[in-house]
């Protein structure tokens, strides 16, 4: 039961966020039927599921809902933007209460209430300034949701044969119907064949139901809900209704059916003639029963359905091919090698073989990343709600542009994008974005533009969030700076250099903390958690016109670009999200501040110096300046260091192996990768280096030398 | 020596082979294959009996020289050097050792304890002695092979 009720939450999910675009959609003027009728299935279904689980909270509220948006899809309500706000408020609402009935976050019953309340609003007859341009229209829905008076309804049922197939009954529904009110029940049998030419597995019989009831047509409906589909339905008016000629219900919908296939219709009821016909009937309703399923799989097929072409597969099961598929593109490689080490020549048939294999297993290696990979969708459709939320908390207004949804990245990572981006929509809603009087006094439109894109670009997914705000106050930005002692008083800046001095930790432009990006968490930690995922996150920015986060990270985290180094006779991958130059160090610019710490001059800063080799305890010699290969890097918190290494054999692409499998973690080691000629390679950990050579500078000496070392550190080129 | 009916659910298959002086055996379940000697990489600040890691088919295997966890000198890689791949818990290790020189099948009955008096090193990893042709071979088990996690203690 767990694992079904797993499924039905992950089918939540993927419902509310089917109704989140389909609402969005309809915000941006797109409310043809299709639209709000993709909305109101998303909520249909939700509320269908929840009913099987028990889960009464979230079937109450999916109720108030739908038939609001039942009321939209009918005509009888408008689409018009306040009514959209209500709706996407509500759908807000209906992901919280799908979170609580999954035993996370509990909803705000008080929210919800209002949200309740709202809903009923906009079809309620109290509706004084709802749906104005539709007065006409709401009354008719209106009366029904009238103090009870009885009225008479009619209604006719004729089933199809597909409804019995899907163990439906028509007793049962009859008996519903008998619930809501007094009911004269006629039966038409006008259609019942002989005996000999009964199909058992056939549908004959068609009933008109007289109901006299204080209820609303959508109460009648509801008895039919699983099948109306499989049968012809008709409602008509109530006879006393006050509205004239009252308006056109019953029209086919599409339900899905929940029921699977099974049993038929009772039909020793109905079977004529003598007792010992009613055995051989039922007899032959038992035989055909076993096929029914089947039968009930081609008639929803037949019903025109769409049936999801996609499957769910454990992950681990990915994750294992994933690994598989890794191996052989090294066991490939080494194979390659080999063959080119054994003198064959690249014409041989040999080699023109490997070539094949060499371009099949690329092929595969992609299409298994593939499975893992998903649009980033998933994140954009959490972002129109975060937008709403604060552009209330903030009083402004915003209008939420996202481009490139269908953009895929791997799985892990797009489990992790989700933070980054919520800070960066946040800050840019918060500091981005002017006040309405600020847009005003600038000539701007009231409504501000956030705008949200995904875009691959040189083997990377680029996300940028961008505003048309003020853009980066830089006098502010650089007095804020030096005031924190990030950047020394006459330090000299370009603008760009400015811009990206918000990343520094600690730092924070706003001058009032406010709850929505003043919650202690910094574009600091922001640019901490890209760096994690081996990204890259900066900012560019037009004063006036507004500025631009833009984010870049790895496709997946199975993978990393790296840059492969030689230390001595090891070879070394430093993650090269973590890189920003590499140089060739003059030896004038290398001054040493004590016996173990040396620093390069840079640009007017000076930038910590580590000797690979040494830190890994490779080598005692310390490393020739006068061919070492220096890399500036940047760790955790925007730390710079010089990493001077023997060589650079270029860049490639890695698979990460972890060495905890098998050993244990190593300190400065990140991960082992294993390279083309079959040797395992260490996948540098910069993070701990530069925290490594901290303490260690720290420890060594004391004093005014720490002072200055750390000094150093703070200082950014 | 015969090996009697009744004793042979104690039986087992052991897989002897020699490091330095020594002679020493596991039980040939834990092995998961021997393979030749491959250049390993070196891991920085790691202890001195882990020769590095290498490539087992994609997953990263770090290679004991087993000698110098022992507390002998350091394997000469000769021409027989192999690489006993154990299965040690959840984890993978290669074991390098001169050469593997023998498949034993013995009883419970047959291990020897290990005398008191010999080695603080030995007793981490020897859990008896075995006699065979006039050979002793230590059984070794290789809970401890690799370091824990903290220095160790003993």
């Amino acid at each position: 039961m767990a694992a079904i009720k797993q499924t039905f939450f992950q089918e939540c999910e993927e419902q509310l966020a089917e109704l989140e675009a389909g609402l969005t959609s309809m915000d941006g003027g797109a409310a043809d039927s299709e639209t709000v009728n993709a909305v109101f299935r998303a909520v249909h279904s939700i509320k269908g599921s929840a009913g099987i689980f028990a889960l009464d909270k979230l079937v109450k509220f999916a109720h108030v809902f739908e038939t609001t948006l039942d009321a939209v899809r009918s005509g009888r309500l408008n689409a018009t933007p306040e009514v959209i706000k209500v709706l996407l408020q509500a759908s807000d609402t209906l992901s919280d209460v799908v979170r609580a009935a999954r035993g996370e976050a509990p909803a705000d019953e008080e929210k919800t209430q209002k949200v309740v309340a709202a809903l009923t609003h906009l079809i309620s007859p109290g509706a004084t300034q709802t749906a104005a341009a539709s007065a006409a229209k709401a009354e008719p829905a209106a009366a029904p949701a009238a103090p009870p008076a009885e009225k008479i309804w009619v209604i006719s049922f004729r089933p199809h044969a597909e409804l019995y197939a899907n163990a439906n009954e028509a007793l049962p529904l009859l008996r519903e119907l008998a619930r809501l009110g007094r009911t004269e029940v006629s039966l038409d049998d006008s259609t019942l064949p002989a005996l000999t030419e009964l199909d058992p597995e056939g549908a004959y019989l068609a009933w008109t139901v007289t109901l006299h009831a204080a209820c609303d047509e959508a109460a009648i409906r509801d008895v039919f809900e699983f099948v109306e589909d499989e049968c012809v339905l008709e409602i008509s008016a109530p006879a006393t209704a006050e509205v004239g000629d009252g308006f056109e219900l019953g029209e086919g919908f599409e339900f899905e059916i929940y029921a699977p296939g099974g049993e038929g219709i009772d039909f020793e009821i109905y079977a004529p003639g003598t007792e010992d016909a009613a055995p051989a009937v039922e007899a032959a309703h038992v035989e055909q029963a076993a096929a029914g399923p089947v039968e009930a799989m081609a008639a929803k097929a037949e019903a025109g359905a769409p049936v999801s072409a996609t499957i769910r597969v454990d992950l681990d099961r990915v994750d294992r091919l994933i690994n598989l598929v890794g191996e052989l593109v090294i066991n490939e490689g080494m194979l390659s090698q080999r063959v080119l080490e054994a003198g064959i020549t690249r014409a041989s048939g040999v080699a023109m073989a490997l070539e094949e294999l060499e371009h099949l297993t690329r092929e595969i290696q992609d299409s298994v990343m593939a499975i893992r990979a998903q649009p980033v969708r998933s994140v954009f459709m959490r972002m129109p709600r975060l937008v709403r939320e604060v552009a209330d908390q903030t009083g402004k207004q915003v209008r939420l542009l996202t481009e490139g949804e269908g953009t895929e990245v791997d799985k892990t990572v797009i489990e992790r994008i989700a933070d980054p981006l919520t800070h960066m929509i946040r800050n840019a809603i918060d500091h981005g974005l002017e006040s309405p009087e600020g847009r005003t006094a600038a000539g701007k439109p009231l409504e501000g533009t956030v705008k949200l894109s995904a875009a691959h670009r040189s083997g990377r997914i680029v996300l940028e969030v961008s505003d048309d705000g003020g853009g980066i106050n830089r006098s502010r930005v650089k007095q804020k700076a030096i005031d924190n002692g990030l950047i020394a008083a006459d330090a000299q800046l370009t603008d760009n250099e400015i811009d990206n001095l918000i990343f520094l930790p600690g730092f924070s432009t706003a001058q009032t903390i406010s709850n929505i990006s003043g919650r202690g968490v910094g574009m600091d930690v922001v640019r901490q958690s890209v760096q994690a995922l081996g990204g890259r996150i900066s900012i560019t920015s037009i004063p006036g016109a507004g500025s631009t986060f833009s984010l870049s990270l790895p496709l997946t985290l199975a993978v990393l670009d790296g840059m492969v180094v030689r230390v001595g006779r090891h070879t070394l991958i430093v993650p090269l999200g973590t890189v920003i130059e590499t140089l060739k160090p003059k030896a004038e610019n290398v001054h040493a501040l004590d016996s173990q710490l040396r620093v390069l001059s840079l640009r007017g800063g000076y930038i910590p110096l580590i000797d690979v080799a040494e830190v890994l305890g490779y080598s005692e010699a310390p490393i020739d300046m006068a061919k070492a290969v220096a890399l500036l890097v940047e760790g955790e918190g925007g730390r710079r260091v010089v990493l001077l290494v023997d060589a650079i054999d270029g860049q490639r692409q890695v698979v990460i192996k972890s060495l905890e499998a098998n050993y244990r973690a190593v300190p400065g080691i990140a991960a082992a990768t294993v390279m083309g000629d079959g040797r395992v390679a260490l996948i540098l950990d910069i993070d701990t280096i530069v925290s490594v050579t901290r303490t260690e500078a720290g420890r060594l000496t004391d004093g005014e030398t720490t002072e200055t070392s750390s000094k150093n550190e703070m200082t950014y080129v | 020596m015969f090996d009697s009916p009744a004793g042979h659910r104690d039986t087992r298959e052991l897989i002897a082979f020699r490091v330095g002086m020594l002679e020493c055996c596991i039980n040939i379940m834990t092995v998961r294959e021997i393979r030749g000697w491959t250049q390993t990489t070196a891991l920085p600040k790691s202890p001195p009996f882990v020769r590095g890691v290498i490539n087992l088919r994609g997953s990263v295997l770090p290679v004991v020289d087993f000698a110098v966890r022992l507390g002998l000198p350091e394997t000469e890689l000769t021409e027989r050097v192999v690489i006993i791949v154990v299965q040690s818990g959840a984890q993978q290790i290669g074991l390098l050792v001169d050469a593997v020189s023998d498949i034993l099948t013995m009883t419970e009955a047959k291990i020897h304890p290990t005398p008191d008096v010999s080695s603080p090193m030995l007793k981490l990893f020897v859990r008896g002695l075995l006699s065979v042709d006039n050979r002793m071979i230590s059984l070794i088990t290789l809970e401890n092979v690799l370091p824990a996690l903290e220095p160790e203690t003993v």
